[in-house]
């Protein structure tokens, strides 16, 4: 059978249990908690794959361990692991990753999104792209590719 | 030239607010700031409009004095004025870019330039006001040609990049663009012969001792015989040329490269620009903004040939993509950041 899919059978895996976040508490003198890995992950791990009705935490492109913050510089680093290595839908995901956390994430945040080291062959190529924002800026307002980013992000927003 | 061994500070004189998205470029009117001419520049944003600020001359501050909208229908990513002033140049990632003349206070588009096939990044003037460049993802560099009445003729489409190209810059003096890419280098065209034969004379690559990654920007000193570049390498880069060559006219002065600032900078430089005096500022998204000068005493003990005058920590909110110091007697730079506002600056020796 042909099929359009890119990778047409991905394995699917279990989601991982959600643990309760406790309360936001806020200290002394009004500092919120700092970001850690888990809120991170929690904001992208339902944005869905852009040809498939699973969730990228589904999929395995995205774990909590692949996920590098630092609150008190304002870093994070989402490493991600395409289905397949020659995924040409690894930009669009890498532009909803990006996209989900300049949304949810304070303004003071610096982004970087690379896919994992050896998963991809051309990755030189698509962390150059996904990190380069003017690009990101310029594609965002390609209404074919915004339209998608949205759809991928629509059920990250519950 | 003052001494800029000693201390100085970078004193914030004033932010702008209008913008509604990140500011990513701005321009100072050359022909204002001297005479009794109030300081004028422009600005261009993801808001897909240019503000024009001027100076209030009683109150010293800067006030937004005409916004141009509902031209271009995409983000504004450059703006650069003629060198009389009288003609702003906007490029935006509408694949268009609009020349607007001041009239009578009044900003109008006169005229639109078409033909790049996707956005366009960056516009140029050349010394003379006679050329344009402007550059974008289709990889091309386009060189128009300034007519009466407002018109601009296409003289030349350059290939030879090979991804997009992120900005042009005449030299300072002479018909000589350059252009620096997301391909890591930076090319040097020229006009070989009397027909419009613009060609690539040299091209600034890895293997010349330049940059690994994306060039972001460029900027020459006065005489036009060093170039500073930027890049997300993380480094800034010298570059010379022999002047004495350069100014015979009779044959191309090849650049090389002279030294690399590195270590200085954490994330991407969007930004260089070379002032007057010789101070080089740097802005990067790192949100600092940075000042070098030529280290006086690298003569003597061999030491580097530049040195870190200054780093402003938190200048902005969020990523500096363009820093420009003004013309005229003050010694004023602007920065324009994602955080949406333009700070003025005044660099103040202590």
């Amino acid at each position: 059978m042909v099929s359009g899919l890119i990778n047409a059978n991905p394995i699917i895996y279990e989601k991982k249990e959600r643990r309760a976040r406790p309360t936001p508490t806020f200290t002394d003198d009004g500092a919120a908690e700092p970001i850690d890995q888990q809120e991170i992950f929690d904001h992208i791990r339902d944005i869905k794959d852009p040809e498939h009705p699973y969730s990228l935490e589904e999929l395995k492109v995205i774990n909590e361990d692949a996920i590098e913050v630092d609150d008190q510089h304002s870093y994070v680093r989402v490493t991600f692991t395409p289905t397949v290595e020659h995924c040409s839908m690894a930009t669009v995901i890498g532009l909803c990753l990006r996209v989900k956390l300049m949304r949810s994430l304070p303004s003071r945040y610096k982004v970087d999104i690379i896919v994992a080291p050896g998963s991809h062959s051309t990755e030189a190529a698509v962390n150059k792209q996904l990190n380069d924002k003017e690009r990101v800026a310029a594609a965002l307002e390609n209404p074919n590719l915004l339209d998608m980013v949205d759809e991928c992000l629509a059920p990250s927003f519950g | 030239m003052e001494n800029f061994n000693e201390g100085c500070e970078l004193k914030e004189f004033q932010t702008l607010e209008g913008h509604s998205d990140r500011v990513w470029s701005l321009a100072w009117n050359p022909a204002t700031g001297h005479s009794g001419i109030p300081y004028v520049f422009a600005s261009c944003s993801g808001d897909k409009t240019v503000r024009i600020w001027e100076q209030n001359l009683s109150t010293g501050l800067w006030g937004c004095k005409a916004v141009l909208d509902e031209t271009h229908t995409r983000t504004v990513r450059s703006c650069a004025w003629s060198p009389s002033g009288k003609l702003l140049a906007t490029a935006s990632f509408d694949a268009t870019t609009a020349i607007w003349e001041n009239v009578g206070g009044d900003f109008e588009c006169v005229s639109t330039l078409e033909g790049h096939e996707n956005e366009v990044k960056s516009v140029s003037w050349n010394a003379s006001g006679s050329l344009l460049a402007t550059c974008g993802r289709d990889k091309s560099v386009w060189i128009w040609e300034v007519q009466p009445g407002n018109e601009f003729e296409c003289v030349s489409v350059l290939q030879g990049h090979t991804q997009d190209v992120k900005m042009v810059q005449w030299h300072p003096t002479m018909d000589i663009l350059f252009s620096c890419s997301y391909d890591n280098s930076i090319k040097v065209w020229a006009d070989e012969g009397d027909s419009d034969d613009w060609q690539c004379i040299q091209t600034l690559g890895e293997s010349n001792n330049g940059h690994t990654s994306t060039v972001w920007a460029l900027s020459f000193n006065t005489s036009g015989d060093k170039m500073f570049t930027c890049s997300d390498d993380l480094t800034l880069k010298l570059w010379e040329t022999d002047s004495r060559r350069m100014q015979s006219g009779n044959e191309f002065a090849p650049w090389r490269h002279l030294c690399t600032l590195t270590g200085y900078h954490d994330r991407t430089i969007f930004s260089v620009h070379w002032s007057r005096e010789g101070i080089i500022a740097s802005g990067a998204a790192d949100d600092c903004i940075r000042l070098f000068v030529e280290n006086n005493e690298s003569l003597v003990d061999g030491g580097p040939l530049y040195k870190l005058l200054l780093k402003k920590e938190k200048a902005h909110n969020m990523d500096i993509n363009s820093v420009q110091w003004s013309p005229g007697e003050k010694r004023l730079l602007a920065s324009a950041s994602d955080d949406g506002t333009i700070k003025v600056w005044e660099l103040l020796s202590l």
